[in-house]
């Protein structure tokens, strides 16, 4: 199957912009959950909140959220597809422009120490795209993540070490919950990567903060601390935007990796409460849109 | 638990009379500040010709649209989707807000620190609660873009803003001492040892 770049450039556009505006389900089914187990008054009416913004957002065909974020992109190539690897990334680029200034909407992206905005979020290495290879065949996958920073600004790595065990991974997503506050748009979801290099366990805590709502983590390791981490968050009354309460957040997802045997590598990602994310496939048949 | 209707600009006894857990809806004149804009206030000495004695600002940097000016878009930019974003980040800027700006009410959404509620206190001003996020419902509350300053650090520029039912927003910081953040934050530290306790983990 022969990817056309054409075709790429557009989907980079029309994901960007679906991505904006339309909640995926399982987060929209993940709000109803907390509004409908939540405790207290105010927290309940900001959960209220959230669930007419997503109404608001779909009938005006508006933004859900004026952050519109670093754009990622994470592309998996499956078997047998014939793509230009380069003019892929080049593709996805022009797209991302395109939806900013089309649209338009704003672009927060700028240079790291000249804070210049070039108006169609993009800049150095910026849509961060991933590419990674699967063994689906005949499809390619592109998904789009606009990361917002309220969320994104609170980030952590720690080296562990050995002899504290499994007790530190715990403990620094406890505290990680705690110090991000309001901070991250509570109720989030809490992505946590366990173990790899210093540079995979962030990835892999990215990974765990933009997966779908009712995934587990595929290592049963991984899943056991994600039931233990959910519950114990949720103990600590953060709750909606900070302002206490039961929602504080809609789970804790975690990814794990090897590591090296004097390594105990934990870090934590957040994604706030409009949890955005847009799929486009390629196949044989043309392109289909999802989450 | 009062309910206020504010026009800015209001006074020092109107920000004095906000108590935590009070609600407020604004109508007429709304500030956007940002990062940036503060940055160059107040390290870089740029001035605004706005007036902002008595007003509101909200910590936002818009999604706007580019348009010949009108009636209805005054400023030359209409409305796209106008939200708002974490204010921790602006915590050192509030004082400098009130003292040279005179500005009285600030709102924003995950809260500020001691050295704001200390403004608050000090020169009578409020924090004002706003449900982050929800920036497509925030935007049917904007009713144009009337003016804006400081431009060439757009988005991040000083927006003047015409707004309707602009709210309810929640006090959540009080010039007596009152902060709904500082609270909630005793109160999950207190929380930590049984959730650590729950996995199994002994706090020290």
């Amino acid at each position: 199957m022969k990817v056309e770049l054409q075709q790429v450039e557009e989907a980079a556009r029309e994901l960007y912009i679906r991505a904006l505006k339309l909640l995926p389900p399982d987060v929209k089914q993940g709000l109803d959950r907390l509004a409908a187990g939540e405790t207290d008054a105010g927290a309940k009416r900001m959960l209220g909140t959230m669930v007419r913004n997503i109404r608001v957002a779909e009938d005006t065909a508006n933004l859900l959220c004026q952050d519109t974020g670093i754009p990622i992109y994470n592309v998996r190539i499956g078997r047998g597809v014939e793509v230009d690897g380069w003019g892929l990334k080049e593709a996805i680029r022009r797209g991302c422009a395109r939806s900013t200034r089309e649209h338009p909407f704003r672009s927060s992206v700028v240079h790291p120490t000249t804070r210049a905005n070039d108006q169609d979020s993009t800049g150095r290495g910026v849509p961060v795209i991933n590419i990674d290879f699967s063994d689906r065949p005949e499809a390619l996958e592109i998904e789009m993540v606009p990361k917002g920073s309220g969320s994104e600004n609170n980030s952590w790595l720690k080296m562990a070490i050995p002899a504290e065990g499994v007790d530190a991974i715990k403990t620094f997503v406890v505290d990680c919950v705690l110090e991000a506050g309001g901070k991250t748009c509570p109720p989030t979801i809490v992505g946590v990567g366990v173990g790899g290099t210093s540079d995979l366990c962030v990835h892999l805590a990215k990974a765990a903060a933009t997966r779908a709502l009712g995934t587990r983590c595929e290592d049963p390791e991984g899943a056991k601390l994600e039931e233990a981490l959910t519950k114990a968050v949720n103990l600590l009354g953060v709750g909606p935007q900070g302002l206490g309460g039961d929602s504080t957040a809609f789970a804790v997802h975690v990814e794990t990796a090897a590591t090296h045997i004097t390594m105990n590598p934990v870090a934590v990602n957040m994604q706030c409460h409009s949890a955005r994310r847009a799929r486009a496939t390629f196949g044989p048949k043309g392109v289909e849109y999802g989450y | 638990m009062a309910h206020h209707e504010f026009s800015c600009p209001i006074t020092e006894a109107q920000a004095r009379a906000l108590r935590v857990n009070d609600t407020v809806t604004l109508e007429g004149t709304l500030f956007g500040i940002r990062d940036a804009t503060q940055i160059h206030m107040f390290d870089r000495g740029r001035r605004t010709r706005f007036d902002l004695k008595g007003h509101a600002v909200i910590h936002t940097a818009p999604n706007v649209r580019k348009v010949a000016a009108s009636a209805s878009a005054p400023s030359g930019y209409e409305p796209v989707c106008i939200g708002t974003t974490t204010s921790d980040r602006m915590e050192r800027f509030t004082r400098p807000l009130m003292e040279q700006n005179g500005v009285r009410l600030v709102i924003g959404k995950g809260g500020l620190r001691e050295g704001s509620a200390a403004a608050f206190r000090d020169l009578g001003g409020a924090y004002l609660a706003i449900v982050g996020g929800a920036a497509a419902l925030e935007t049917t509350w904007v009713e144009a873009i009337e003016d804006v300053d400081l431009d060439d650090l757009n988005p991040e520029s000083l927006w003047k803003f015409r707004v309707h039912g602009f709210g309810p927003l929640v006090v959540a910081m009080d010039s007596h001492g009152g902060s709904l953040y500082a609270q909630v934050n005793r109160d999950s530290r207190s929380r930590r040892a049984a959730a650590l306790a729950s996995l199994g983990v002994k706090s020290q």
